[in-house]
């Protein structure tokens, strides 16, 4: 009935909201980075086993992984020292082509074991905890450009810390939408008083535009456990071609793998699996912008070296990152390594830190997204020009 | 607006959102609406009167894994490899445990949308929440409900101490966070085993039940807690701890010690141990529990509880005077949780400063359905929280939910809000009109734009989404 006029209005107040820059959706850099955060802390030395150790097996106990020549579940070999998790195939082919470093015995500054302080330092990117509200991904954003509102995406119903601060981020999850856009528009008008949704509304708008008749079934707002298929096609899809996303940020839950966790089977081998299925098809859903990406799989802390009394391991210390895609240079695994004899061990009982999280995210958004160093040792990593990034990651 | 706010804070901060006419009766004394909540004595809504305790569902758990067992020993028997899908025996039991799951979780949203005392239904969220145990570990799935009726619900107006101990006790508890099979590395089954010392429990309930994460804990104690805890089970577990072990086929537990918290002496670590400079002695059960009050009593455990609770009533940054004096209370009563919440509603700054939280999106769907005063299936209610992001007792990890507007407001979390609006605005509209429901649902609060887009609204259907998606009424 009315319903013609209404719809004009509501267009109006719609184009009068919208972030600004949506039409010209040119982002600043042509790169992309997906991270990818491993909440619950993954065990290091189950998916990297340094077999090559002589005290990996005695250490490990009934978590080890067996040596790469073993005749069932021995670890796929990377360099005669290190391997990955039998689980870990598509790893394997990326890091035999050169797309995937390795790091290992690798932490953050912090060196006590709760997962919350952990992964709050770890997406702050302080050397303390609980030092500040937005992350150090949302403050490269800042640095890259005008149109910064456009970047960032997380594929979550709310923005993970790591994401989150002054920038505004599309959180996003694939699934059917039927919300009306003109009833959008007008509840737009009754926000007025409240900024946290008027601004987040108007990101919807946004989004819902953008994504017209794209219709993905079975979104769900439950967290995940793997890296699904639907989610990986929908963070190809929001940083194709021409879209003008660069940094999307995807959390699986999951590896507090405190009990039973097994070796070359069992539960953790199961999530090792699904992940590296996910990584496997995300390259394949990015064939066309494969060679501008970097794909960062991080968590908040290894677990001890040696099993718990209940097959499975506790809150440690040094871990692995990954770091692959076409835009990298890899083919190698980076370590210090500390070594795994009772008395190399990080206080008798974690593998001993030896490099710095903040030198790998410092290589990737100097050399992959072009953000100076000043930046990014004053104000993405307040206070680190002590902390060197690693050199030569991301190819020329 | 209306200067008098204080029945929508009532109503919406402390409560469940108002069924329709309730806001009028509560502005009459909106302090006196809440005391007179935490007078009663908490009991058991009959929502969930009639589901099985703790030790009923671990039997189930356990008759299961015994037929498991014995179903893969006659299949090796008869020499036929074990298959690795699940038997049809298996499915069927885990579907039942899911369907379980599912029809006391809505139960238990039920309870809170037809609650009569919705503050401490709230009351008994937040503990739940404190004391988080989650189906993400599947195995206690079927045990989550069973642990709010009997280690919250029953000291939601009592000690916290004795809910800490409860909570500790609790097989859901001990499962969730590994206690149950962690043994003392010189007790006498950790001599002759394989296994030993598991640390989550010890941890978690030094980080997040009691002292916080800066509570002045160190990892030694972290470890002496736990050997400290080594022992603390389930009644059950060891016979079936022998029969995986193929030291007997057949089982021969005592049905009454079946499920219910049990001490296993053999598990336990002997001699003395040092935890936060004391020196416990060696005394079996009773050194975990002189732990738990040590802890219940401590001044971190009261700082940390009264910034939670502050920060769940009052705003994501509590005032740092209502956290002092939470505090204070907390101590001078022994832990009180009665007179903690009583101490909230008397808090001026409480009432100051309305609309500062967001409401979760459990809250926000329990409030539409009373603001409705709808009846909904149990089936859709599990629906919407899915969609939502929040099933009950399926926080992501062992800190529960967080409580701040980051965690439930992001682009995605507002949209389906707005969706779940205009949905129930669809049946909803036939019912009422757009401006009485406003009044009755927003009342003093509602602000000028909403009431002037409310009343423009091209039909009721919209009017109705309108007040429901609304600021006001995603806040409290």
């Amino acid at each position: 009935m009315q319903r013609r006029t209404v719809l004009t209005g509501a267009m109006a107040a719609l184009t009068a909201l919208t972030v600004p820059g949506l039409s010209v959706a040119k982002a600043p850099v042509d790169q992309r980075l997906v991270v990818i955060f491993l909440r619950g802390g993954l065990d290091g030395l189950a998916a990297v086993p340094a077999f090559g150790d002589p005290a990996y097996r005695s250490a490990r106990g009934a978590v080890a992984i067996a040596d790469p020549s073993a005749a069932t579940g021995g670890a796929l070999d990377l360099d005669g020292f290190f391997g990955l998790h039998p689980a870990l195939k598509n790893l394997h082919q990326f890091y035999r082509q050169r797309q995937m470093a390795v790091f290992h015995a690798v932490a953050s500054p912090y060196r006590e074991r709760s997962h919350f302080d952990a992964q709050n330092l770890i997406e702050l990117g302080t050397a303390v905890p609980h030092q500040r509200q937005d992350g150090w991904l949302n403050r490269s954003l800042s640095l890259m450009g005008s149109n910064a509102s456009q970047l960032g995406i997380a594929f979550a119903q709310t923005v993970p810390l790591i994401l989150n601060g002054d920038v505004p981020v599309l959180s996003w999850v694939p699934g059917d939408r039927s919300v009306d856009s003109d009833f959008l528009a007008r509840l737009s008008q009754i926000y007025v008083h409240d900024p946290l949704l008027q601004q987040t509304l108007a990101m919807g708008i946004n989004a819902d535009t953008m994504t017209n008749g794209d219709k993905m079934a079975g979104g769900s707002g439950r967290r995940n456990n793997s890296l699904n298929r639907q989610q990986v096609a929908a963070a190809a899809k929001m940083l194709g071609q021409n879209s003008p996303h660069r940094i999307a940020v995807i959390d699986v839950s999951g590896w507090d793998s405190h009990a039973n966790q097994g070796a070359a089977n069992g539960s953790l081998a199961n999530q090792l699996q699904k992940l590296d299925e996910g990584l496997g098809f995300l390259a394949e859903s990015m064939a066309s912008i494969w060679s501008k990406t970097a794909v960062l799989v991080m968590t908040e802390f290894g677990r001890t070296v040696a099993a718990n009394g209940t097959g499975g391991t506790d809150h440690g210390t040094g871990g692995v990152a990954l770091l692959l895609g076409g835009a990298v240079n890899g083919g190698a695994v980076l370590s210090r390594w500390p070594g795994l004899g009772p008395t190399q061990l990080y206080q008798g009982r974690d593998l001993a830190p030896t490099l710095d999280i903040r030198s790998i995210l410092k290589a990737v958004l100097a050399d992959h997204l072009g953000i100076g160093s000043n930046d990014i040792n004053q104000h993405v990593f307040p206070n680190s020009p002590s902390i060197k990034p690693v050199q030569q990651l991301i190819r020329v | 607006m209306q200067s008098d706010t204080r029945s929508f804070t009532a109503a919406h901060r402390f409560g469940l959102g108002p069924r329709p006419g309730e806001l009028a009766i509560i502005a009459r004394d909106p302090s006196q609406y809440l005391l007179a909540q935490l007078r009663q004595t908490p009991i058991i809504p009959r929502e969930l009167a009639d589901y099985p305790n703790s030790a009923q569902r671990v039997s189930t758990i356990i008759q299961d894994l015994i037929q498991k067992t014995e179903l893969k020993k006659a299949l090796r028997d008869s020499g036929q490899t074990i298959p690795s899908v699940k038997t049809p025996q298996m499915m069927k039991s885990f579907f039942k445990q899911a369907e379980e799951y599912r029809d006391e979780s809505a139960s238990r949203i039920q309870a809170a949308i037809n609650s009569k005392t919705p503050f401490v239904e709230r009351l008994v969220h937040f503990w739940s929440n404190h004391f988080t145990v989650s189906i993400t570990k599947n195995e206690i799935r079927p045990l989550v409900g069973s642990f709010e009726r009997e280690a919250i619900r029953p000291h939601v107006l009592g000690r916290f101490e004795d809910m800490l101990i409860a909570s500790t006790r609790h097989p859901a508890m001990l499962g969730y966070l590994d206690q149950s099979d962690s043994i003392g590395p010189n007790s006498m089954v950790g001599l002759f085993g394989h296994r030993g010392l598991n640390e989550n429990l010890a941890r978690e309930i030094l980080e997040l039940h009691t002292l916080g994460v800066n509570g002045g804990y160190q990892q030694q104690d972290v470890i002496a807690f736990a050997k400290i805890l080594t022992g603390w089970s389930v009644g059950g577990v060891r016979s079936v701890i022998r029969i995986l072990a193929k030291v007997q086929a057949t089982n021969d537990m005592n049905p009454d010690d079946v499920g219910r918290f049990d001490f296993i002496e053999m598990m336990h670590e002997p001699g003395d141990k040092q935890f936060m400079g004391q020196i416990i002695r060696e005394q079996g059960v009773e050194e975990g529990i002189k732990i738990l009050k040590y802890l219940a009593a401590h001044p971190s455990t009261a700082r940390f509880i009264a910034t939670k609770l502050a920060r769940h009533f009052v705003s994501d940054n509590p005032p740092a005077s209502v956290i002092d004096r939470l505090a204070q209370v907390f101590l001078k009563t022994g832990g009180n949780l009665a007179m903690m919440a009583q101490a909230l509603v008397v808090f001026p700054e409480v009432w100051q400063t309305p609309l500062s939280k967001i409401k979760t999106p459990t809250d926000y769907l329990i409030a539409l359905v009373r603001a409705a005063d709808a009846q909904v299936d149990g089936k859709d209610l599990m629906k919407e929280l899915e969609a939502l992001g929040q099933l009950p007792f399926s926080a992501p990890s062992p800190a529960g939910w967080r409580d701040d507007a980051d965690a439930w407001i992001g682009v995605e979390a507002l949209l389906r809000r707005i969706e779940l609006a205009q949905k129930a605005a669809q049946t909803l509209s036939k019912l009422v009109d757009p401006r009485q429901f406003l009044q009755q649902v927003l009342g003093p609060m509602a602000s000028e734009e909403t009431i002037l887009w409310v009343s423009r609204a091209p039909d009721a259907v919209e009017g109705v989404a309108m007040v429901l998606a609304s600021s006001e009424f995603q806040r409290r």
